[in-house]
């Protein structure tokens, strides 16, 4: 597989002014991902998570160190506009990045930037609009859509693209669990069925039972990079720098600790439960009773 | 409360006046603004009152909707009205004191409230029978030979359609400051005029900075999104004259010219 992003020794600071002295957001990462990945970014806040995505796509451009996007240098400014294509950005808030009046004028906006053609733009939103699964929103005014409709609305938009990637920069922070629940449905859908890759960057630690790799954020330094179950076997170090494992694999810990014999590697809330099932039904008499939670 | 307040007065329809191509429509009001001042008989203005009547009931827009766009203009037409009749010289009617009515100050202030009438409610018909989106597509796209003169036409779109897009969103967010300040006791309903407009300090500076702020967010999502000026860019809808916008123009267009011509 190829590269989709490669950093090296990527460095940001950000200017400092009278008031605020500089601060060093990014500090020597070097990192590589693979086309068709799905790869998710953890780290509290000021870990340096989000500067990394706006790196991605040349919003912020390296103080020191290279990124490179499918090849190109985000430093190479006639290389702009195709980078920015090719690399889809949602933002946290869905308000601030919806642009128009109507759904499909929104999602029209990238593509017209871009030059392609009327019939093109056309086809462009309603594919966009169908994969995204508001199609019978087309002409609604985004303002009176939910949250979550709001962000699969901006995923759209990046989607009329046609991108190779798409990076959701904290894309459900804001939203309450049912529309993060349709946001993530989309994207895996999205990486599934048309083989984008995906950089999710959250704080929510469930939302990385379905990557295939975690690399996770400190101080502006990669400090974790794995698949989900051998990051989250670190419980300890990731609690050192103020992250928790996802509740299932906080339980399943608890559970062994009490003295059951369970795996505690299992990420989504189905294996979860397959694990603890099978525990009870394999050796009813030598678990203990598990402490509830 | 601030929910009800409705900016650009547009009244959704399917009539011919709300299919027609948004630049017809601006080009037929000025046409008949044109036609308007040109005016001197009655028989002009007559038939100036028939054109209104009769747009307005292809557009299906009521009466009591068009009279209601004269209220904030009223003052002015008063004003205007007062003045023509008593300062305008020529044969007198009527003497007292300073004050002097002239033959000509009656026929000129009732040919200016009709002029004011006019054109307001003509301009009101056209903003009720066309959304704002079209209204800013069709002035950009009339501007567009101004680009060569490097007037910033895309630029200016841009953001009326922009600041139209932000309009709810920011009025929710001063509804939810408003609400947040009277929480912590905030009053901003009770005192004199200057006390109400301190009393709105603490509810703008949050949302200006709020403003700022979204505006920056805004910036970036249109450049991750390829923006970069009007330049090469291609639209989803374009527009395209029909049969009707040449025959509704070529209505107007005959309208002025005759009433430049014959009156």
């Amino acid at each position: 597989m190829s590269k989709i992003f490669q950093t090296d020794n990527l460095t940001y600071t950000y200017p400092g002014d009278e008031e605020m002295p500089p601060t060093v957001a990014l500090d020597g990462v070097t990192l590589d991902i693979e086309r068709g990945s799905f790869v998710v970014v953890l780290g509290h806040n000021g870990s340096g998570k989000s500067t990394l995505a706006k790196t991605f796509n040349a919003v912020l451009l390296p103080s020191g160190g290279t990124v490179y996007v499918d090849g190109m240098d985000t430093a190479d400014e006639a290389l702009l506009l195709e980078i920015r294509r090719r690399i889809g950005m949602v933002f946290q808030n869905p308000d601030n990045q919806i642009v128009a009046n109507v759904v499909e004028e929104d999602v029209a906006f990238a593509p017209e930037n871009l030059g392609v053609p009327t019939e093109e733009i056309r086809r462009r939103v309603d594919d966009a609009l169908e994969a995204v699964g508001m199609t019978e929103f087309t002409l609604h005014a985004p303002h009176l859509l939910s949250g979550g409709q709001k962000q699969r609305i901006a995923i759209a938009g990046v989607l009329a693209m046609l991108p190779e990637c798409i990076v959701l920069d904290e894309a459900t922070a804001m939203l309450d669990p049912m529309g993060r629940r349709e946001v993530l449905n989309v994207i895996e859908g999205l990486h599934r069925e048309k083989n984008i890759t995906v950089v999710l960057i959250t704080h929510h630690m469930n939302e990385a039972q379905h990557a295939d790799r975690v690399v996770v954020m400190n101080d502006g330094h990669l400090v974790m990079d794995g698949t989900p179950k051998a990051v989250f076997a670190r419980a300890r170090e990731l609690r050192d720098i103020g992250l928790a494992v996802p509740d299932t694999v906080a339980l399943l810990r608890e559970l062994k600790a009490a003295g059951m014999d369970v795996p505690v590697d299992a990420i989504t809330v189905g294996d979860c439960a397959d694990a603890i099932v099978r525990a009870f039904s394999g050796s009813t008499s030598a678990a203990g009773q598990p402490k509830s939670r | 409360m601030l929910k009800d307040i409705t900016l650009g007065q547009y009244f959704p329809g399917t009539t011919l006046a709300h299919r027609l191509d948004p630049r017809t429509k601006i080009l037929a009001v000025v046409c008949y603004i044109v036609a308007i001042f040109n005016c001197h008989s009655a028989w002009a203005y007559g038939l100036m009152v028939l054109t209104l009547v009769v747009s307005a009931r292809v557009s299906k827009v009521s009466a009591k909707a068009l009279l209601r766009g004269l209220k904030p203009v009223l003052f002015i037409i008063a004003f205007t009205a007062v003045l023509n009749l008593f300062y305008t010289p020529g044969t007198t009617l009527w003497r007292w004191g300073v004050l002097n009515v002239t033959h000509e100050g009656v026929v000129m202030a009732a040919s200016m409230i009709a002029r004011i009438a006019l054109l307001i409610t003509g301009t009101f018909l056209l903003t009720y029978t066309t959304s704002p989106i079209q209204l800013t597509d069709g002035l950009e796209n009339l501007m567009g030979p101004l680009k060569r003169l490097h007037a910033p036409v895309h630029e200016l779109a841009m953001m009326m359609s922009i600041a139209l897009r932000f309009i709810p969103t920011l009025i929710e967010e001063t509804d939810k400051i408003m609400s947040a300040q009277k929480a912590r006791g905030a009053d901003f309903e009770s005192g004199g005029l200057v006390q109400r407009a301190k009393a709105l300090i603490p509810l703008l500076v949050p949302l200006f900075i709020s403003a700022f702020r979204r505006a920056d967010e805004l910036a970036t999502a249109m450049e991750c999104r390829c923006y970069h000026g009007g330049e090469g860019r291609t639209k989803l809808h374009v527009l395209h004259y029909q049969t009707r916008d040449y025959a509704v123009l070529a209505f107007y267009l005959a309208l002025a010219v005759g009433v430049i011509v014959l009156d």
